[in-house]
Order: structure tokens, then C-alpha cells, then sequence
């Protein structure tokens, strides 16, 4: 039995909340900031946490673009939130099909140098895109692939993480359920489509939300591979409305701020149950 | 329904020259219905027998046929044959529909045919109530029996099982044992059930064939093998509580001869046992076949100092120490023997079983 005691109850809920609001206070201010105008924000020194009336204004501003009431120009955010779904979700889905199957070809086929294939794979867990961003680049370039969502994705897309986590995953499933596969009949791709990838579900959801939220995040290489407005993705659009000129419409880079967070967390939220049953059950 | 013919088969692990035998030059038939039981202590080989006449396992050198078909060389789905797995290995994320009909589903059986198959199987098994259940919500008995079901649904020409009931608890084990039995009476179907237990392999068996380190030590009825082993290692194996053996010195007395050691004596007549021209032998006597006596002035029988007891209901099992040689006895459960007590024990001679000494091997002369 622990011991109950109303003092120890108050002060774990004082750290707690202290803990909390550590994490959610810039969230805060960012939603704040971006319900207020320009003005109200580089006036008052410091800012007011009272949310303003300049929502739907901001918010406007920051999905579709225009012009500020000051003769600012504001690039559209939607499209560049769409090209960051469309590389996430390449990037992530991408990840899963391929680890996918290469877990499946090193667990379960007998081929000469499987191993070596292994710790190949395993040793490019070293080598993140940022260690060898030069010679991707180069490769991307001379592809032609600037530009491109090709040239967004691919590269990300092979992953020691996921493919390392699916093997362990496929060494548990048991002998005897391949062995009963080959006796009903069941060739390797049919084994792969019915038994695997069921019983890899919980797995796989973990692995997109993770995957997700990697590509949805990626900031460097596509600073390096886009070059045209179109392909920015959302969270490389942040920094540069910092960047540009000397007079920083706060509300709007803040509205977009708060959008660029939106899809990761409803990844997450959506996918909770899932994602955290992969993670911890081993329930087969 | 075919017989399966296992010819000269080797199976080696590794190859050259770390190559591990571990069955050598095997030969068996079995016949078309019949139901096999292969027995053997761990690590025999029988499993690895098992399974490659499934075909799980390549075989070294030999011949497997199943019918008329020599079967080395095809996958385990095109040997028609079903195998039932020691834990079960049924599909968790499937329904018990769905786990017994995949099989099937990939052979493109039309789907009312299935569906017939499987409700027929299922009904036979008492699992109709259980069909949109997924595994996990089954007892480790209904599991082995959708286990048993995935086997049937695919009418195959042979039942292969591997320890079946070894996950199982005590009481549930016998209750499967008998709808193991039944099964086979129903359908007919030619069996091989490899296990480790010798009360499954008694009751449940045609035919047994007990393996010892790769090599076959007998193939018989389950009469033949408890009532004429053919080495000292199946007289020993078969039987609980298990069978005395002791070695004894022979004298050749011209119309008889008289075995004896430091636990007694018994005299034998020359026409049963092939004695001639031997002076010791191994004597086997199970512990059932001793029945008490007094002693006689000929001084035959076995003579022992009782050191345990244990009542076992029916019978009481006696540990005895004759001579410094450790021996089991059963006697009625209303003698009530007490410890350090003298017992005399006379066996009939048809019930003595003589072996090589060195080589193990039965002295029990062919039947003419």
C-alpha cells in the first residue's frame, strides 16, 4: 500500500502543473500572438496574453496569402502545407512498404551474405541525411530531381530504424506459424499479404506516426533541393516569413505557426490507441 | 488414403565433414489407414522423421513416398498431407472459420464447398458455436481441436502430428487422446504421431516405432513391443514403472539352466532362450509380474529388504534391495508390506525377458 498523505498529494500536483505549463505556455503565446494584429503585437511591450479579436483575420492571411494592411506580402501557407502532406505521407508510407519488405527478405529468406546485407543496413543508422547531405545532393541534381517531390522524398526514404524494428518484430512471430503457412499452401508474398502484415498492424501504426511527424519535420534538406515557391514545404515557409524583410507580421507567422502543428498532432491523436499498443504489446 | 514409405533415409545437419548424422539408414512402411505412433526419449530424431515426411525438412539421402509418388522434392502443400503442430501454430489474427478454411481459400476451393468442409469438421469437433471466435479467446483444449480441424477440412491422405497433446493439462491430455482415437476410427485416415510419451504411444498406436539416437530399435503392435522387446533399451523404455534389469551369471545345468545373481535365481528350460555357450546375461522382469512367495527350499525366486513404498491405490509399488541390486515389485494393495521387511518374489519363466549383455539384444528365441 502507498501511503496516502494530502501534502504529498498537493505537491506532486504543483510539479505537475508547473511541468505543464513549462510545455504548454509557447503554445500559448503562439495562439495568442496569432489572434491579435501586427500593431497590437510590436506596440505593447511586453505583449498582452489576452487573446485579440483579430482571428479569422490572421488565420486568412496565413492560408491563402495577400496583402497586409500595411503593403506586406503574405505567400499562401495552403499549398505549402499540402506539399509537406505530400512528402510526409510519401516519406513515411515510402519508409514502412520498404522496410517492410526488407525485414521480410532478411528474416525469412536464406540468400549469401545476409548478414553483411544486415549490418549494411543496420551501419546507415550512422549516417542520418545530414552527414551525407553533399553527396545526396549532387545525386539529387544531376537526377534533375531539384524541385521535384521526388527529390523531397526519396532520399528519406530508405530507413535502417523502421526496418531494424520490423525485423526484431518478425523474429518473434513463431516457427510453427510459417511452417503451417507452407502446409496450407501459402507461398512467401501470400504468407507476407495474410499472415505478416496483419498481425504487423500495431506495429506499422507506430511506425507512421513516427515516420510522419520525421517528414512532416524535415527542414534542411528541403531548404537544399527547392528552389521554387511552389514546393516549399510549411515549415521551411515559417522561416523564411522571418527572414525576408525588416517588418515581421508576428500574427501571421504565428497563425502559421499553429498550422504547421496541427497535422502531427491529429496524426497522433488519431493513431494514440494504435500507436501505443505497437509500441508496448507483444500480444500475438 | 495411401501408406507411406520411408526407404533408406538419411538426414546429417551442416555438411562435409562437420556434417552431424541424425538418422541413419532409416527404413519403415506404413500402411495404407494404419496409425503410427513414433516414440523415443528427446533428441531420437523423431520430430526431424516427422518432418520430413512433411516435407518442413530436407532429408539427406533416401526416399520418402506417399502412395506412388516419391515426395522428396515437393513443397508440403502438394504432398497432401495436414500436420498438426505442438502449439497449435493457429493464426491469431483469424477467426476459427477463417484459420481452418485458409488452406482452402488458397487451394481455390469454391467458397460453398468450404463452407460445407468446415462446418462438417467443425461439427465433428464440437467448435460449431466457436466458428467467429478468434484464438485467443479459446481454451488450450478447443485451440488443439481447431488445430485438428485446419487438418481435417483438407481431406488430406495423411495425418501427420508433432506431440499434439504435450501443452496440454493432465485430464485434458486423456480426454484429447480419446477424441484423437475416435478421430481416426471415424476417417480412417493413414496417421504419424510423433511423442514422447509412451502411455499416448500404447494407447493410441497400430503400430509403434521406437527411435533411439536416429535408428529404429523396434517396429511392433503395442502387445509386441511391451510383451517381446527386442533390446534391453525397449524393454527398459516401455512399461512404468519400469521394467528390473540386472545382470546375472548362467549355468549350464544339461536340462535346464540356472540364472542367478546377488538378488536370487531362477531356472530357465533350454528350448525359450537362446543360453548356450553364454555365462551372463541382462534378466528383465517387470515390476507386475512379480508375485510374492514364500521362500523354497530350491532357493529360486528373488529375495529383497523392502525400502519404499508407494500406495498407489489398486497396488502398492515396493522397492526392494536384494542383494545390493535395486528392484521394483507391485503386489495387491491389501499387502501391506512395512519397511525392512523380507519379501521372496517367483516370476514365471514366460515372463522373463534375457539380453545380450553387451550388445542388448533379445535371447528370446523366434517363435517357431
Amino acid at each position: 500500500m502507498i501511503e496516502r498523505r494530502p501534502g504529498l498529494d498537493i505537491l506532486s500536483h504543483v510539479i505537475l502543473l508547473i511541468g505543464v505549463s513549462i510545455v504548454a505556455f509557447p503554445l500559448y503565446l503562439t495562439f495568442v500572438a496569432s489572434t491579435q494584429t501586427a500593431e497590437q503585437i510590436s506596440r505593447s511591450i511586453p505583449m498582452s496574453m489576452m487573446p485579440g479579436n483579430n482571428f479569422f483575420e490572421s488565420y486568412r492571411l496565413a492560408l491563402f496569402g495577400g496583402e497586409t494592411s500595411l503593403g506586406g506580402k503574405i505567400p499562401a501557407v495552403w499549398p505549402m502545407m499540402q506539399t509537406s502532406l505530400i512528402s510526409a505521407l510519401v516519406i513515411s508510407i515510402g519508409k514502412i512498404a520498404i522496410s517492410l519488405l526488407s525485414a521480410f527478405a532478411l528474416v525469412y529468406f536464406r540468400f549469401p551474405f545476409r548478414n553483411l546485407f544486415f549490418w549494411m543496413i543496420f551501419i546507415t543508422l550512422m549516417l542520418p541525411v545530414e552527414v551525407r547531405i553533399s553527396p545526396t545532393y549532387e545525386v539529387v541534381a544531376n537526377l534533375g530531381l531539384l524541385n521535384t517531390y521526388a527529390g523531397l522524398t526519396v532520399p528519406l526514404i530508405a530507413s535502417a530504424t523502421a526496418t531494424f524494428l520490423l525485423r526484431q518484430f518478425f523474429l518473434t512471430v513463431p516457427d510453427e506459424l510459417v511452417e503451417a503457412a507452407r502446409m496450407d499452401g501459402a507461398g512467401p508474398m501470400r504468407f507476407f499479404k495474410d499472415i505478416l502484415l496483419p498481425l504487423s498492424a500495431t506495429n506499422i501504426a507506430a511506425l507512421f506516426v513516427i515516420q510522419f511527424i520525421y517528414g512532416w519535420n524535415q527542414y534542411l534538406w528541403p531548404l537544399l533541393v527547392t528552389t521554387n515557391e511552389d514546393m516549399y514545404p510549411v515549415v521551411m515557409g515559417i522561416k523564411r516569413m522571418l527572414a525576408g524583410e525588416a517588418y515581421t507580421e508576428w500574427n501571421v507567422v504565428m497563425a502559421t505557426a499553429i498550422l504547421a502543428m496541427l497535422p502531427p498532432a491529429l496524426v497522433v491523436i488519431l493513431m494514440q490507441k494504435w500507436f501505443v499498443k505497437g509500441l508496448v504489446d507483444t500480444e500475438k | 488414403m495411401a501408406s507411406i514409405t520411408l526407404q533408406n533415409i538419411v538426414k546429417e545437419y551442416g555438411s562435409g565433414a562437420k556434417a552431424v548424422p541424425v538418422i541413419h539408414n532409416l527404413n519403415a512402411q506404413i500402411n495404407d489407414g494404419e496409425f503410427v505412433v513414433i516414440v523415443g526419449p528427446s533428441g531420437c530424431g523423431k520430430s526431424t522423421l516427422l518432418r520430413m515426411v512433411a516435407g518442413l525438412e530436407e532429408i539427406t539421402g533416401g526416399n520418402i513416398s506417399i502412395g506412388d509418388r516419391v515426395v522428396n522434392e515437393l513443397e508440403p502443400a502438394e504432398r497432401d498431407i495436414a500436420m498438426v503442430f505442438q502449439n497449435y501454430a493457429l493464426y491469431p489474427h483469424m477467426s476459427v472459420f477463417d484459420n481452418m478454411a485458409y488452406g482452402l481459400k488458397i487451394a481455390k476451393v469454391p467458397l460453398d464447398d468450404i463452407k460445407t468442409r468446415v462446418d462438417k469438421a467443425a461439427g465433428i469437433l464440437e467448435l460449431s458455436h466457436l466458428l467467429q471466435r478468434k484464438p485467443r479467446e479459446l481454451s488450450g483444449g478447443q485451440r488443439q481441436r481447431v488445430a485438428m480441424g485446419r487438418a481435417i477440412v483438407r481431406q488430406p491422405q495423411v495425418f501427420l502430428f508433432d506431440e499434439p497433446l504435450s501443452n496440454l493439462d493432465a485430464k485434458l491430455r486423456n480426454h484429447m487422446r480419446i477424441e484423437i482415437a475416435r478421430l481416426h476410427q471415424n476417417l480412417k485416415t493413414t496417421t504419424i504421431y510423433v511423442t514422447h510419451d509412451q502411455h499416448e504411444a500404447m494407447t493410441l498406436a497400430d503400430r509403434i516405432v521406437l527411435l533411439k539416437d536416429g535408428l529404429i530399435e523396434q517396429i511392433g503392435t503395442p502387445r509386441e513391443i511391451f510383451e517381446r522387446p527386442r533390446t534391453k533399451y525397449v524393454a527398459g523404455f516401455i512399461g512404468t514403472p519400469p521394467m528390473n534389469l540386472m545382470d546375472m551369471a548362467v549355468k549350464d545345468r544339461d536340462d535346464h539352466f540356472e540364472i542367478s545373481g546377488p538378488s536370487g535365481m531362477v531356472t530357465v528350460s533350454a528350448h525359450r532362450f537362446d543360453l548356450r555357450g553364454r555365462d551372463r546375461v541382462t534378466l528383465g522382469v517387470r515390476p507386475s509380474h512379480m508375485s510374492l512367495s514364500a521362500p523354497n527350499e530350491k532357493g529360486t525366486g528373488f529375495n529383497g529388504n523392502v525400502e519404499l513404498v508407494e500406495y498407489l491405490g489398486n497396488e502398492v509399488l515396493v522397492n526392494l534391495d536384494c542383494g545390493g541390486i535395486e528392484m521394483g515389485a507391485m503386489v495387491p494393495s491389501n499387502v501391506a508390506p512395512q519397511l525392512q521387511d523380507r519379501m521372496t518374489f517367483s516370476v514365471q519363466e514366460e515372463h522373463l525377458h534375457m539380453f545380450d549383455i553387451s550388445t542388448g539384444q533379445t535371447l528370446v528365441k523366434a517363435r517357431a
